[in-house]
């Protein structure tokens, strides 16, 4: 595999995370929020992290756009973004690939916008910070990357503070901003968790849209499996700061390796399971301060053996199939 | 849970409960009507007096809503932010007074009920709501959000508190050693099941969901949901449901109520409103919603945005999106009627056929 400081290389995957490891350090303790968290997205490929409030999620996210604040520090691990790691960079050239190579997208827009700035003010802005172009073009630019999102007459919306859009249309107006310089990656945290389903689903559409036509890199960062199993390729599970499991979304999705995975697939509702009781994940989310020793998951699974209090590494049982578990569900995906 | 418990309750779920069309609901609206004006400041009556136009903004957040709901049975309450199923939950549970229009209790109107008759009325409709770090008291203790209600309407008494306090807690999921903590020192499923202790405690018949599972991850929402439907079976309990997650509403319903900007456009038993929606709405509804067993699709879209609700369009509100509305979409607002045995919807296409 190519090692650091390549330029693009064809091969290299756009943005491929190994072994990365966030810490913060507060005043109770060490909290290991990301643990050993790998995974690879290709060009043009969704990348869908799941996982559940508290399982690091986010902060992976953080720590891919160099955002991750004191007491929280990157401790381990590389991010290679185009053969180049992102971890060692300066925050100077930190700064030269956010917003341009590299893009965002919030749960809230309104993290994004400034509620006293007209769109076209916060669009151009965000273009010239990273190229020296005319106001004009920046301007038509930025008209272009509304038009692209589905907003309704971007002349006139440009015109327009961020209060008078509405929830859908302020998250439209976020991903327009993650487009405008036509980024290789864009990370987003949650970006339909507050909209309505209607709405949601045009936002998917025009996603999904952007990611086949612009080659874009996306990494998904979601609770909610029934997104992901329609938008991303890949799916990585995490679970107490750590990935579980890491696949084809399909085949994640049908015969789930990690009991953890299968667990939560099963306490979906869904059209198939009406009446019965959902299969449940006892106990909850262990505290991220005092995990306890070996397998994370071990205390709420129902295939704990003795061998679980050793920490099981994440490695292939199936090609292309990644767990980290001693006691896989292997005999279904044969199975199946 | 045990597995003879699991075993009961599937069976005593799975069995097909019939209702039948001329018992008398337990709650019963009739043309209830709802709405909010913002008063006009000083600046505004002045300018209206000098002849600007000035006028109070008034929305419409139910809009003439007839409903039932039978002993036993569970209804889920659909729709998007807006539409007005929050407004409608709490008319229901008697905790906002409705602008127009009767809620009956048991066949009796609600506003005419009195002295004890009116506040049993109203203990016997109790609400879980939506976020269960701001529906508790954070300076209370456990005990007291559980006990303090039914202390004072006398279900229980100061030497039998505790035990009365530990059955709520049990039956809730709770161990009731901890009922002496605050809601602080729990996570977001436990508090949920604090709320649901706290509902239950009066001993309610009719039960109020707003939202009650959507602040939870889904591993915590499959536990609280499993607890929903084991106490409707023990308790013997009848449940509106209201919620924008279809999954949950196809889950837990019998019957389902969908409404978009304050109306009921759709009504049906849950088979067949995920088999043969009828409104266009509620088919919009259904394409958009992500489900697990889709994969790598297109995602279908329905276009445009939900109108403000200060505003909405005249006629039938959803024309504006509805890719089969035509000229009297637009002037005529439709009525609710039944094209099925069961369901009712308020479309104009079904007078075409």
């Amino acid at each position: 595999m190519a090692d650091s400081l390549n330029p693009a290389t064809a091969a290299a995957p756009t943005l491929e995370v190994r072994n990365l490891q966030t810490h913060f350090f507060t005043r109770g303790g060490v909290v290991r929020a990301v643990d050993d968290v790998s995974f690879t997205i290709g060009r043009g490929k969704v990348l869908g992290l799941v996982g559940e409030s508290g399982s690091g999620k986010t902060v992976t996210g953080f720590s891919i756009m160099g955002l991750v604040d004191a007491p929280g520090r990157i401790v381990g691990g590389s991010i290679l973004f185009q053969g180049n790691d992102l971890a060692k960079l300066s925050e100077e050239e930190m700064r030269h690939l956010r917003g341009n190579r590299i893009a965002m997208i919030f749960q809230d827009p309104m993290m994004t916008l400034n509620p006293v700035l007209r769109i076209d003010t916060q669009m151009i802005e965000t273009v010239l910070a990273h190229e020296k172009v005319s106001e004009d073009e920046a301007r038509a630019r930025s008209r272009d990357a509304l038009g692209m999102v589905g907003i309704p007459s971007p002349d006139e919306r440009l015109k327009s503070y961020p209060h008078q859009f509405s929830g859908g249309m302020r998250q439209r107006v976020a991903i327009a901003i993650a487009l405008l310089h036509r980024p290789d990656l864009i990370v987003a945290d949650e970006p339909t968790t507050a909209l309505d389903v209607t709405i949601q689903g045009q936002i998917l559409a025009e996603v999904q849209k952007l990611c086949a036509t612009t080659g874009t890199a996306m990494l998904w960062i979601t609770h909610d499996l029934s997104v992901v199993a329609g938008l991303a390729d890949d799916i990585a599970v995490m679970y107490a700061g750590r990935v579980v499991e890491h696949g084809d979304v399909g085949e994640v999705l049908d015969a789930p390796l990690h009991p953890y995975t299968h667990g939560l697939i099963g306490s979906v509702p869904s059209r198939n399971k009406r009446g019965e009781p959902l299969r449940q994940i006892p106990g909850m989310t262990p505290s991220l301060l005092n995990l306890p020793e070996g397998c994370s998951f071990r205390a709420r699974c129902p295939r704990a053996q003795a061998d679980c209090v050793v920490m099981p590494e994440l490695k292939p049982w199936l090609p292309g199939r990644l767990a980290r578990c001693h006691h896989p569900h292997l005999e279904e995906v044969v199975a199946a | 849970m045990s597995q003879s418990q699991m075993q009961m309750q599937s069976e005593s779920v799975g069995t097909a409960r019939v209702f039948s069309d001329s018992e008398t609901p337990m709650v019963e609206l009739r043309g209830v009507t709802r709405r909010f004006a913002k008063k006009l400041d000083i600046a505004a009556k002045l300018a209206r007096r000098l002849g600007a136009s000035v006028k109070e903004e008034i929305v419409h957040a139910v809009d003439g809503v007839d409903l039932r709901v039978r002993k036993g049975e569970v209804v889920g309450l659909v729709g998007e932010s807006g539409c007005g199923k929050s407004t409608l939950g709490r008319i229901v549970a008697g905790i906002l007074p409705q602008s127009e229009g009767q809620v009956l209790w048991n066949g009796q109107d609600v506003a005419g009920m009195q002295g004890e008759a009116a506040k049993i009325g109203k203990l016997r409709r109790q609400m879980i709501f939506q976020d269960p770090y701001a529906s508790l008291n954070p300076r209370m203790r456990v005990a007291d959000i559980v006990g303090e209600a039914p202390l004072v309407h006398g279900l229980t008494t100061r030497a039998n508190f505790d035990s009365y306090v530990d059955e709520q807690m049990r039956r809730a999921g709770l161990d009731p050693a901890f009922k002496r903590r605050y809601p602080h020192q729990f996570s977001g499923g436990q508090r949920q099941r604090i709320g649901i202790a706290r509902a239950l405690a009066v001993a309610p018949e009719f039960i109020v969901c707003d939202e009650a599972v959507a602040a939870l991850d889904v591993s915590i929402q499959a536990q609280i949901l499993n607890l929903f439907m084991k106490l409707r079976t023990d308790l013997d309990l009848t449940y509106l449901f209201i919620s924008h997650d279809l999954g949950v509403v196809e889950h837990l319903s019998d019957r389902v109520v969908i409404m978009y900007l304050g109306r009921v456009v759709e009504e049906a038993p849950t088979e067949r409103v995920f088999t043969a929606a009828n409104h266009p709405y509620t088919q919009s509804l259904l394409n958009s919603v992500p489900r697990i067993g889709n994969r790598k699709r297109a995602f279908a879209t329905v276009k445009g945005e939900i109108p403000s609700p200060l505003n909405p369009p005249p006629g039938c509100h959803f024309h504006p999106r509805c890719p089969h509305a035509f000229a009297r979409c637009s002037v005529e607002v439709p009525k609710l009627r039944e094209i099925a045995p069961g369901q009712r919807s308020a479309c104009h296409l079904n007078d075409a056929a």
